[in-house]
């Protein structure tokens, strides 16, 4: 191509292989991004609104629908809030198996991404069908892993899907020791798959990128931060869940039903890479050892490492259930009793996509007054934006349409994006009269 | 009803998504190697999440996950509808309107405006409604959320050229057959059992816990009883509503159920 210039207008009616319904508006004019829009129109679904004046006890059923793929990420989240209001101390036997529920969603999210979502791209793929007939073993693999992470949730919420087990003050059941040995030896013998997958994904050719970003993340003292721990930036923000409000904000922009969060007025990054850049040196050392072995460098500022970073993730979340799994003992009581009370309840948890905060204010029946939710997806709205601006450029806009297309659908996947859940959401300074 | 295996190609499969959290699109996500085997049977011509797209093409079979909650929802329904033989529709939110059926009734106007900065480019019907609301529907799979031996039992029967067999049994069938302790009975718990349709395998009931209805309403469900019973069990009326009005809150018995027990609250 030439000195050229073109006007080109892309527009991606539908994207695939992202969970929920978005769009992408590009155009270029004169050699310059005139319009960049990731239109998010999946309908508006009114959570916050609806679970006004629910009792606590439904909360963690309800606000499951958010999202059928990290439903557990939303009821952990709800359940911490509730029991740090209600002054609740967590059995150790329901504060390690709420990791290992949450373990299993991890698992089956990331490599549900992996293999039927983000890899085709890498291999010319138009979807993970067409990608087992070139590398069938690898997509066994990673659906055999997927289906581990299900049955994980399901040894605590009886399915994977808006599973039932959560409880607030523990779980509703525990799991008989006889299954917890089934699935213990299903574990020990999906760590070398998880590491052969370690090694497949650091083996493909991803583009080079290197973007300043803000990467934005739980951290936790001595464990890799997962159900629990306080909010970090990689500019050395460190404050407890409590404080969301005072360093990020929401706004609505016209051409998207879910919000844009900001941090400091700016955007950032949320998700498996933010995480890995903020807690890497808090991976058992066979996986840091691994990550040297594999030549992965953290930090990273390559939005397309996300893919091994979810690989990376998937091998500790197994790790991680393996170990608390490996000293299990059914306790006398899956639950501990919880008295409700009236206050302002936060939360934070990792979804398998980033950071996810909840907020309830409740009265002194256990009952929801106002709520306010801020998903992972909203939160790298701005970001994605931001990011497909800069890889554009440096990618260069005298791709055909056909390649520019595909190179911003592949930038958008690394986000994994959940539309489903970030358009239920929220907002800023509600009016009330 | 022509038998679709005696046709030359494989059977054309469709996955459309409207209003939902996705989670029944799982039931085929989470197959497996299934899914490769499926993938063999049938021909996915158009499934978002995984990648085929295609909405405009003629299928033998759409599956349609969530309800209509937008003017351009209404359009794309009827669209599906002209270019599909078959149209099952999947889960609570495709069969009742969903959890976001809530907010029929309530003002969402008003709501939008407490959560949008610019209400008015928000476009949403007034109601969140189930599929067959505005289409002839052919077969529905109820659930929140459906799994995948419900989803793959209806593949199988259309593969053979006959309409799935419904299952509207209650949960307490279900219960029964696990030899699961009935938690109302013995414990006190104020179960929707009694008036949810079976098919989840009487998971709550499993866990020591109450059924909550995701399943929607049960064939002859006796909400009356069951209001009932809840008062006698010291349920205030709002709490009776509020498990009436829940995850299939606008299916016509739970939506009855309530108004009932509303209009004759005296507490």
């Amino acid at each position: 191509m030439t000195e050229q210039k073109r006007t080109v207008a892309i527009h991606v009616p539908v994207l695939a292989r992202v969970e929920g319904e978005g769009a992408l508006d590009l155009r270029i004019e004169d050699g310059d991004i005139r319009q960049l829009r990731l239109r998010i129109f999946e309908p508006p679904r009114y959570f916050e609104k609806f679970i006004e004046g629910r009792h606590y006890t439904e909360i963690p059923d309800m606000v499951a629908r958010i999202c059928g793929i990290c439903p557990v990420a939303y009821q952990v989240t709800a359940a911490q809030a509730f029991e740090k209001l209600f002054g609740v101390e967590l059995s150790p036997w329901a504060r390690a198996m709420r990791r290992v529920f949450y373990c299993g969603e991890w698992i089956q999210s990331h490599s549900l991404h992996i293999h039927l979502l983000a890899a085709p791209d890498f291999f010319g793929c138009g979807n993970a069908i067409e990608l087992a007939r070139i590398a069938p073993d690898e997509v066994r693999r990673g659906l055999h892993i997927q289906g581990l992470g299900n049955e994980l949730m399901d040894l605590f919420g009886a399915r994977s899907v808006h599973p039932v087990g959560v409880r607030i003050g523990g779980f509703h059941g525990a799991p008989s020791l006889a299954r917890i040995e089934a699935m213990r030896d299903k574990l020990r013998a999906a760590l070398p798959e998880a590491e052969a997958l370690i090694r497949w994904a650091a083996a493909i050719p991803m583009p080079p990128d290197d973007q300043a970003f803000v990467s934005v993340g739980m951290h936790h003292p001595d464990r890799y931060a997962i159900e629990t721990g306080d909010i970090a930036a990689s500019d050395g923000l460190l404050i407890g869940a409590e404080a969301y409000d005072e360093h990020f904000a929401e706004q609505h922009e016209l051409h998207s039903t879910a919000l844009f969060s900001t941090y400091h007025g700016k955007p950032y990054l949320v998700g498996p890479l933010a995480r890995l850049n903020l807690n890497r040196d808090r991976l058992p050392a066979n996986v840091q050892a691994l990550l040297d072995d594999v030549g992965f460098e953290l930090p990273s500022r390559n939005i397309f490492h996300s893919l091994l970073a979810r690989a990376v993730e998937i091998l500790l979340a197994l790790q991680e259930a393996l170990r608390l799994l490996d000293a299990y003992e059914v306790p006398d009581s899956p639950w501990g009793p919880v008295t409700p009370r009236a206050g302002i309840a936060t939360g934070c948890t990792e979804a398998p996509r980033g950071l996810l905060w909840h907020r309830y204010e409740m009265d002194g029946d256990g009952r929801v007054v106002n709520a306010r939710i801020v998903p992972p997806t909203s939160q790298n709205q701005g970001r994605i934006e931001e990011d497909l601006r800069l890889s554009l450029l440096n990618f260069g806009l005298d791709h055909p349409d056909e390649a520019l297309r595909l190179h911003c659908e592949k930038i958008i996947r690394n986000y994994d994006p959940c539309i489903s859940c970030a358009t239920h959401f929220l907002c800023l300074n509600v009016e009330r009269t | 009803m022509n038998a679709p295996n005696s046709r030359p190609s494989k059977p054309r499969v469709a996955v459309h998504k409207f209003s939902s959290c996705d989670g029944c699109q799982l039931a085929f996500l989470n197959l497996g190697e299934d899914l490769l085997a499926l993938a063999e049977r049938v021909d996915l011509v158009h499934f978002a999440e995984a990648g085929p797209l295609d909405p405009d093409t003629d299928v033998d079979i759409a599956f349609v996950e969530g309800s209509v909650s937008t003017p351009e929802d209404l359009e794309r329904i009827r669209h599906i509808r002209a270019h599909s033989r078959l149209l099952i529709a999947i889960g609570a939110c495709a069969t009742s309107g969903g959890i976001q059926g809530l907010r029929n009734g309530a003002d969402s106007e008003q709501w939008v405006a407490q959560i949008y900065s610019h209400p008015d480019a928000i476009h949403s019907l007034a109601l969140s409604t189930p599929i067959s609301n505005h289409v002839k529907v052919d077969f529905e799979i109820w659930g929140c959320p459906i799994n995948s031996q419900q989803m793959l039992a209806a593949v199988k029967s259309l593969l053979f050229g006959v309409i799935p067999r419904d299952n509207a049994d209650k949960v307490c069938i279900e219960c029964k057959r696990h030899g699961y302790p009935c938690v109302m009975v013995s414990r006190g718990i104020a179960c929707m059992g009694p008036v949810t349709r079976a098919g989840c395998g009487a998971l709550c009931p499993g866990l020591g816990r109450d059924c909550y209805g995701c399943y929607g309403p049960a064939e002859n469900a006796n909400t009356d009883a069951l209001a009932a019973q809840f008062r006698s069990q010291g349920l205030t009326s709002q709490a009776i509503v509020q498990r009436f009005q829940s995850i299939n809150s606008q299916a016509p018995v739970f939506l009855a159920a309530a108004d009932k027990t509303r209009s004759g609250s005296h507490d």
